[in-house]
């Protein structure tokens, strides 16, 4: 690909999601923007630039957006975060919440809901203590495709055994056909998905009490991780949880958060008064 | 270092599960059948069973039923590797006393993750 042309690709996708595209990047650039070519019946990327430079044309500019932002994702990823979620976060806001009975979660750039679902497993697992609660749990992906996908609930063979104890394939999931496998209509009921740009759009908009964003500010330049976080903030509560994945840190990026110690990738606000903070 | 006993009656199979238990640390041992994984764990029951449904000579679930009766029985960690992808075998192999379950085709994320949910690496 000419550098031109990868130039032209990679500051649109990030002026659209803020995802950085580097050099190396550009066979995943490639490989991934050659199906929408086709889709729009160009036949190169280097036609493909040329249409782009001659009109703006939106449909394309999304999807070409659509085809680099879709990340994969899996059930219970990286286990600590929702061990941290049933064993700590949740008895925290049953106390802290006793008058209102309400807990609102975000999972920000929920891919295709798997982040999401497990967070709602965790919550019928914990079934009694929730009696009478009201939990929200929203998702949100600049991916419309992913949107679409994780309100469906639908996951491959592979995808049900990452990450996913086989009792909870068992007890969650009903089996539609021979290697596809849907969330059943009592998890998935628990969850609503949205589209949502982390850039500009905090239409799902909180109070949250949990707001996880994991394994995306990675992907991100340092001004774009700073306004992000700047609005993850602005819509939680002033007692809620940010969780951050396990690369990932405020640290020299935001002073709206503080690190909690002991608890690797668990961030509250700066005005936080939880007792664990360092 | 754990030990693993590996039971297919595919030695394409075995070789490849092998390759992806040996790098998670694993001192692994091999059987073609159930009745060759039963003489195995007779002679020393393994920490982890990596174990297929359909084998001729005695098939996954004859041995898991008959290595639980052993005595220390109960300790192995095992977990079924098979084609049989419906809901009725899975919980048949829970009800059996498997701990985990894989559908083939499996890859090393797979057979790490499931290990890592078992406390075993």
């Amino acid at each position: 690909m000419k550098s031109e042309d990868f130039e032209l690709f990679s500051t649109l996708v990030k002026q659209r999601s803020g995802l950085i595209l580097t050099a190396d990047k550009a066979y995943l650039l490639e490989s991934r923007l050659f199906p929408v070519a086709r889709k729009h019946n160009i036949k190169s990327l280097e036609d493909m630039a040329q249409v782009l430079r001659a009109r703006r044309e939106e449909t394309l500019m999304f999807d070409i957006t659509e085809a680099m932002t879709t990340n994969e994702s899996f059930f219970f990823r990286d286990q600590k975060p929702f061990t941290l979620f049933q064993k700590t976060l949740l008895p925290k806001l049953l106390a802290a919440r006793v008058d209102k009975k309400q807990i609102r979660i975000w999972s920000a750039a929920a891919s295709s809901g798997q982040e999401a679902y497990s967070l709602a497993m965790v919550c019928v697992e914990e079934a009694v203590k929730l009696q009478d609660w009201r939990v929200e749990i929203i998702g949100t992906d600049i991916s419309r495709e992913m949107v679409n996908r994780a309100k469906s609930g639908i996951y491959s063979q592979f995808e049900v055994q990452r990450g996913l104890p086989v009792t909870h394939l068992v007890k969650y999931f009903q089996q539609i056909s021979g290697d596809k496998w849907q969330i059943k209509d009592s998890i998935r009921q628990m969850v609503q998905f949205r589209e949502g740009n982390l850039l500009t759009d905090f239409s799902a908009a909180g109070p949250f009490d949990i707001v996880l964003c994991r394994n995306v500010l990675i992907y991100f330049d340092l001004p774009t991780k700073a306004h992000v976080l700047g609005s993850i903030a602005g819509v939680m509560q002033p007692d809620g949880f940010l969780l951050l994945g396990g690369a990932e840190t405020v640290l020299g990026i935001s002073d709206k958060f503080k690190i909690v110690s002991g608890e690797h990738g668990l961030y509250v606000k700066a005005e936080s008064s939880y007792e664990a903070v360092a | 270092m754990k030990t693993c006993l590996i039971v297919d009656d595919s030695r394409v199979i075995r070789k490849v599960a092998r390759q992806i238990l040996e790098a998670l640390g694993f001192a692994c041992d091999e059987a073609e059948n159930g009745q060759a994984a039963l003489d195995v764990s007779k002679a020393k029951l393994p920490d982890f069973v990596l174990l297929d449904w359909n084998m001729p000579v005695m098939n996954g679930l004859e041995y898991l039923n008959a290595m639980r009766k052993m005595p220390g029985g109960s300790k192995p960690v095992v977990v079924f590797c098979t084609t049989e992808n419906d809901i009725n075998h899975i919980q048949e192999a829970l009800g059996s006393g498997a701990n985990e379950y894989i559908m083939k085709p499996f890859d090393a994320d797979i057979i790490r993750g499931k290990l890592e949910q078992l406390g075993l690496i």
